[in-house]
C-alpha cells in the first residue's frame, strides 16, 4: 500500500491501472481530461500493457468498448456530460447484450447553456440505459470502486455495465491523500475476466443479434432479474474488498448518524462530505439530524426506502440535477420508494452547473425540512443558493 | 447435396434457463426454409453445362451446388430469382414455374 | 495464390438470408465471404444484412458475427480487432465489416475516419445499393443524381435527387493513405475476388466499396442485377478501381463508355427521366471520367 496526493480523476486512473483492463477506449472531455491523460502516462511509463485505442468520438469510444468486450477481454473507458450524451445509444447496446464494461462519468452539467462544470444531470439522463450506476464521494472512493465495479459487472450472476460517477472538479480535480493498493492485493480481489458471452474460434456465436416480440420481453425480464443479483453482488463486492483493504463503502447506501435522528437528507457524490460536517455541526447544537448517502443509484436500494416507515419524520433529498417540467430526479425514486410513509418530504435543487453548495445551504436544507415537518413549510421542491 | 439444412443448430428455448444471454446465440442456424420467396425454379439442361460456374458464383444464395460434378440447386434455400438462368453464357438453365413440369 | 472460380471453396458463410431476390448485397458478402474464409469475425450494423441474416433464432451466417449500432461498425470491428490481439488471437484471423452505403459514407464516416486513420486492422466492406434500402429506399449520399427515393420523390417540382455527386469512398479512403482500398462490382467477380484476396493479404485498414445492385429499391426483374451491375460499369456509371502503393489505378477500362441511357432506362427509379436530364447525367458522366483518367492510372 502507497499513499499519494492524487486528484480524483488521478486515483481512478490507478483503479483501472490496477484492475489490468486489456483495451482502454477513450475520447477526452472536460472534466475527464486528466484521467485519460493519466491512463497515457501509464503507457508512456510502461506502468501499464493495455491497448489505448484513441478514438474519434465518443459514440466510437463505447462502440469499441463494446467490440473489445465482444473478445472477452477486460475494457475501460470514460467520458462526461456531451460525451456521455453522444454515446447514448451505445450504453443501451452495451447493457442489453450483457457486456461487463466500466466506465467511469466525471458528472458535468449538460448544454445548453454551455458549461463544463458539475452536475449530475448528465448521468440521470442515463438512468434507463441498462446500466448499473454508482456515485463517489471521494477519490479514494473512486480508485476502490473502480476495481469494485469490475468484481461487481464481471460476476456471472450479474454481467451488467457499471457507471462510476465522479463529480467533475469537486472531485475530478481536487487533491487528497489517496491509499494505493498492492497490484498483488488487487489481483487476488480481481481475478481474469472470464465470459461465455463473447465470440469464439471454437464455439462461435452471433452477438447483438436481432430479437423481435416473439422473445424479447424475456430477455429483458432476465435483464431486470440481474439487477437484483447486483444489488447482492454490490454489497458483496464492497465487504470483500474492505476485508482485504480495510477500506468499505456500506454497499448499497450509507447511513451516517441515523441512529436516532428526525430528519434525514438523500445525497450523492461529493455534496455527501459537506452534509457529513453540517450533521456533526448540528448534532453538537444537540438537533438530531442524518445522512443517507446513496451510492447506488441502479440498482436503486429500494427495499431499504421501502422499510424506512415512520422512522424519520423528514426527509430531505438533495438534487444536483431536475427533470423539468416535474422535479429533482433522485427526489422522484426517493419519494416512489418511501410510498406510504408518513414521513415529510422535501426536494432541494443545488450545484447546477458547478454552484458551489457550502455548509450555509446543507444547514438550509434541514432548517426547512424541520419547516416543513412542523407543518410550515410553502412547498416540496425549492431552489437553493440561488443568486435571487 | 452439400448444403447447410432447414433446422440446422435450431434450439428453441423452452425456459428462461434456456433462453439466448443478453443477445447472442450460435451461428449457422437456419429456423425455416426460403422457397417461399419463389415463383419460378431453374432446372438444367446439364447436356450444354460447361461447368463454368458463373450461376455458382453469381446465385446469391448460394445454393447452386457442384458437388457431385452437376450443377444442382437447393430448393429450400433457392428464392428464384433466376439471375443464374439470365446469365448462363450457354443458356442451359431454364426457370420453370414452380409445380409445374420441369421437362 | 490466384483466385480461381474452380478451386473456390464450396462453404458458404452466408446461407439462407431473407434478402429480397436476386440481392446485390448478399451476393457481395457472399463473394468476400468466399476469400475470406471461416478464420473471421463478422460485423454488421442495423442494416438489410443484419435484418435479413440474425433475427433470433435465426442466424444465417455461420462464423463468428455481431450486429452492431448503425453508427458503431467502423469503432466496433475495430474494437475487435484490438481485443483479439488482445486475447491472443491468431494473427491471421479477419475483421471484416459490411455496411451499406448509409452506414458507411453517411453516419458510419466518421468512425470509419478513425479506423482508417488509425490504421486498425479490419477489412471494412461497402455494399453499395444507393440509397437506406432496409428503411425501404430513402435517399443516401451515395444515391446518384435524379435518382428516385421515397426521400427524394419525383414530381413537377421535382427530378428526384439533386445532388450531381456521389461521396466517393475509395478517394475519401485514399485521402487516410490506407493501405488498401477498391472498388468492385458483384457483376465482376473474379475482379472482386481478386481484390478480397489482395486485402486480405494486407494488415491494417483496408476498404472495399462494392457496387451491389438491388432490384426492390432500384426497380427492376431480379434475374438482371448482374446485367445492370455490368450497364453500370460499362456505361461509367460504375468504375472499378483500386488503391495501392499510393496510387490509384483503373483495374477495367470499358473500350469504349456505353451511353447511360439504356442503363437507366431499365430501372423504375430513373424512369421518369427527360431527354435532357439524361443528356445531363452522361455530361456529368464524361466530367467525372475525364477527371479520372487525370488521377488515375490506367484510363488511357
Amino acid at each position: 500500500m502507497a499513499k499519494a496526493f492524487l486528484s480524483g480523476n488521478e486515483a481512478a486512473a490507478h483503479g483501472v491501472r490496477l484492475s489490468r483492463p486489456k483495451v482502454v477506449s477513450a475520447y477526452p472531455i472536460t472534466p475527464q481530461t486528466t484521467l485519460v491523460e493519466k491512463l497515457a502516462d501509464f503507457k508512456a511509463a510502461g506502468e501499464a500493457d493495455f491497448k489505448y485505442i484513441m478514438v474519434e468520438s465518443e459514440h466510437s469510444a463505447m462502440a469499441a468498448a463494446l467490440g473489445v468486450s465482444m473478445m472477452g477481454a477486460r475494457v475501460f473507458t470514460a467520458t462526461s456530460s456531451q460525451g456521455l450524451l453522444y454515446m447514448c445509444e451505445m450504453l443501451h447496446y452495451v447493457s442489453g447484450a450483457r457486456h461487463p464494461i466500466v466506465m467511469v462519468d466525471a458528472n458535468r452539467a449538460t448544454a445548453a447553456p454551455w458549461n463544463i462544470y458539475g452536475d449530475q444531470r448528465d448521468a440521470y439522463a442515463m438512468r434507463d440505459s441498462g446500466w448499473i450506476m454508482l456515485f463517489v464521494e471521494s477519490g479514494q472512493e473512486a480508485l476502490d470502486t473502480v476495481i469494485q465495479a469490475y468484481r461487481i459487472a464481471e460476476d456471472p450472476s450479474v454481467m451488467i455495465p457499471v457507471m462510476v460517477n465522479l463529480d467533475g472538479f469537486t472531485l475530478t480535480h481536487t487533491y487528497d491523500l489517496v491509499d494505493i493498493p498492492d497490484q498483488a492485493l488487487v489481483d487476488r480481489y480481481l481475478p481474469p475476466l472470464h465470459t461465455t458471452n463473447k465470440l469464439d474460434m471454437k464455439d462461435p456465436k452471433t452477438l447483438c443479434m436481432t430479437v423481435g416480440p416473439d422473445y424479447h420481453a424475456e430477455g429483458r425480464l432476465l435483464q431486470q432479474k440481474a439487477f437484483d443479483d447486483a444489488e447482492k453482488m454490490i454489497i458483496q463486492a464492497d465487504r470483500e474488498y474492505a476485508a482485504l483493504t480495510g477500506r468499505g463503502y456500506h454497499g448499497m447506501l450509507e447511513e451516517y448518524r441515523c441512529e436516532d435522528a428526525e430528519l434525514a437528507l438523500v445525497a450523492t457524490g461529493s455534496v455527501s462530505g459537506t452534509a457529513r460536517v453540517v450533521v456533526d455541526m448540528l448534532r453538537a447544537q444537540g438537533r438530531r439530524v442524518g445522512l443517507i448517502k446513496i451510492r447506488s443509484f441502479r440498482p436503486f436500494p429500494k427495499a431499504y426506502f421501502a422499510g424506512l416507515g415512520g422512522r424519520f419524520k423528514g426527509v430531505g433529498v438533495v438534487d444536483r440535477s431536475i427533470s423539468f417540467g416535474y422535479e429533482g430526479t433522485l427526489y422522484t425514486e426517493v419519494r416512489a420508494a418511501m410510498y406510504g410513509s408518513p414521513a415529510k418530504m422535501q426536494n432541494y435543487i443545488v450545484g447546477l452547473g458547478g454552484r458551489d453548495i457550502p455548509k450555509e445551504v446543507v444547514v438550509q436544507m434541514y432548517d426547512e425540512l424541520e419547516k416543513t415537518v412542523n407543518g410550515n413549510s410553502s412547498g416540496e421542491m425549492r431552489f437553493l443558493g440561488m443568486r435571487w | 447435396m452439400n448444403k447447410p439444412k432447414v433446422g440446422c443448430n435450431l434450439h428453441l428455448p423452452t425456459s428462461y434457463d434456456d433462453l439466448y444471454f443478453g443477445a447472442s446465440t450460435g451461428v449457422g442456424i437456419l429456423p425455416s426454409v426460403n422457397s417461399g420467396f419463389r415463383t419460378f425454379h431453374p432446372t438444367f439442361r446439364q447436356d450444354l453445362c460447361i461447368h463454368c460456374s458463373l450461376c455458382w458464383i453469381y446465385c446469391p444464395e448460394g445454393c447452386i451446388d457442384r458437388t457431385s460434378g452437376q450443377m444442382e440447386v437447393d430448393m429450400d434455400y433457392c428464392k428464384g430469382c433466376g439471375i443464374c438462368a439470365h446469365e448462363c453464357p450457354k443458356k442451359c438453365i431454364t426457370m420453370v414455374r414452380d409445380g409445374e413440369d420441369d421437362g | 495464390m490466384a483466385v480461381n472460380l474452380k478451386t473456390l471453396t464450396e462453404e458458404e458463410l452466408f446461407y439462407g438470408a431473407k434478402t429480397c431476390q436476386g440481392c446485390g448485397a448478399l451476393m457481395a458478402c457472399r463473394m468476400v465471404m468466399k476469400v475470406v474464409g471461416p478464420k473471421s469475425c463478422v460485423a454488421i450494423p442495423a442494416c438489410c444484412m443484419a435484418a435479413t441474416t440474425t433475427v433470433y433464432p435465426q442466424s444465417a451466417i455461420f462464423v463468428n458475427n455481431v450486429v452492431t449500432a448503425f453508427p458503431g461498425l467502423a469503432a466496433t470491428i475495430a474494437g475487435m480487432a484490438a481485443g483479439g490481439e488482445a486475447m491472443g488471437w491468431d494473427d491471421d484471423t479477419t475483421y471484416v465489416a459490411f455496411g451499406g452505403d448509409g452506414g458507411t459514407v453517411d453516419i458510419g464516416i466518421q468512425g470509419l475516419s478513425g479506423a482508417a486513420e488509425r490504421n486498425d486492422n479490419i477489412l471494412y466492406v461497402c455494399y453499395d445499393n444507393e440509397a437506406y434500402m432496409n428503411t425501404g429506399v430513402q435517399r443516401s449520399g451515395s444515391t446518384p443524381e435524379y435518382c428516385w427515393t421515397t426521400t427524394t420523390p419525383t414530381g413537377p417540382c421535382s427530378k428526384g435527387e439533386e445532388g450531381q455527386l456521389r461521396k466517393n469512398l475509395l478517394e475519401i479512403m485514399a485521402a487516410h493513405r490506407v493501405p488498401y482500398a477498391a472498388t468492385a462490382s458483384v457483376a465482376y467477380p473474379m475482379d472482386l475476388l481478386r481484390k478480397v484476396e489482395k486485402a486480405k493479404a494486407y494488415k491494417g485498414c483496408r476498404v472495399l466499396h462494392i457496387s451491389a445492385p438491388c432490384p426492390t429499391g432500384w426497380g427492376y426483374d431480379p434475374a438482371r442485377s448482374v446485367e445492370i451491375g455490368k450497364m453500370a460499369v460499362e456505361s461509367g456509371m460504375w468504375y472499378l478501381a483500386e488503391y495501392e502503393d499510393d496510387k490509384l489505378k483503373l483495374t477495367y477500362r470499358p473500350k469504349a463508355l456505353e451511353p447511360v441511357e439504356p442503363y437507366l432506362k431499365c430501372q423504375r427509379r430513373f424512369r421518369h427521366l427527360k431527354p435532357e436530364d439524361i443528356q445531363e447525367i452522361q455530361s456529368v458522366r464524361d466530367q467525372g471520367w475525364e477527371r479520372l483518367a487525370a488521377l488515375y492510372e490506367g484510363v488511357r
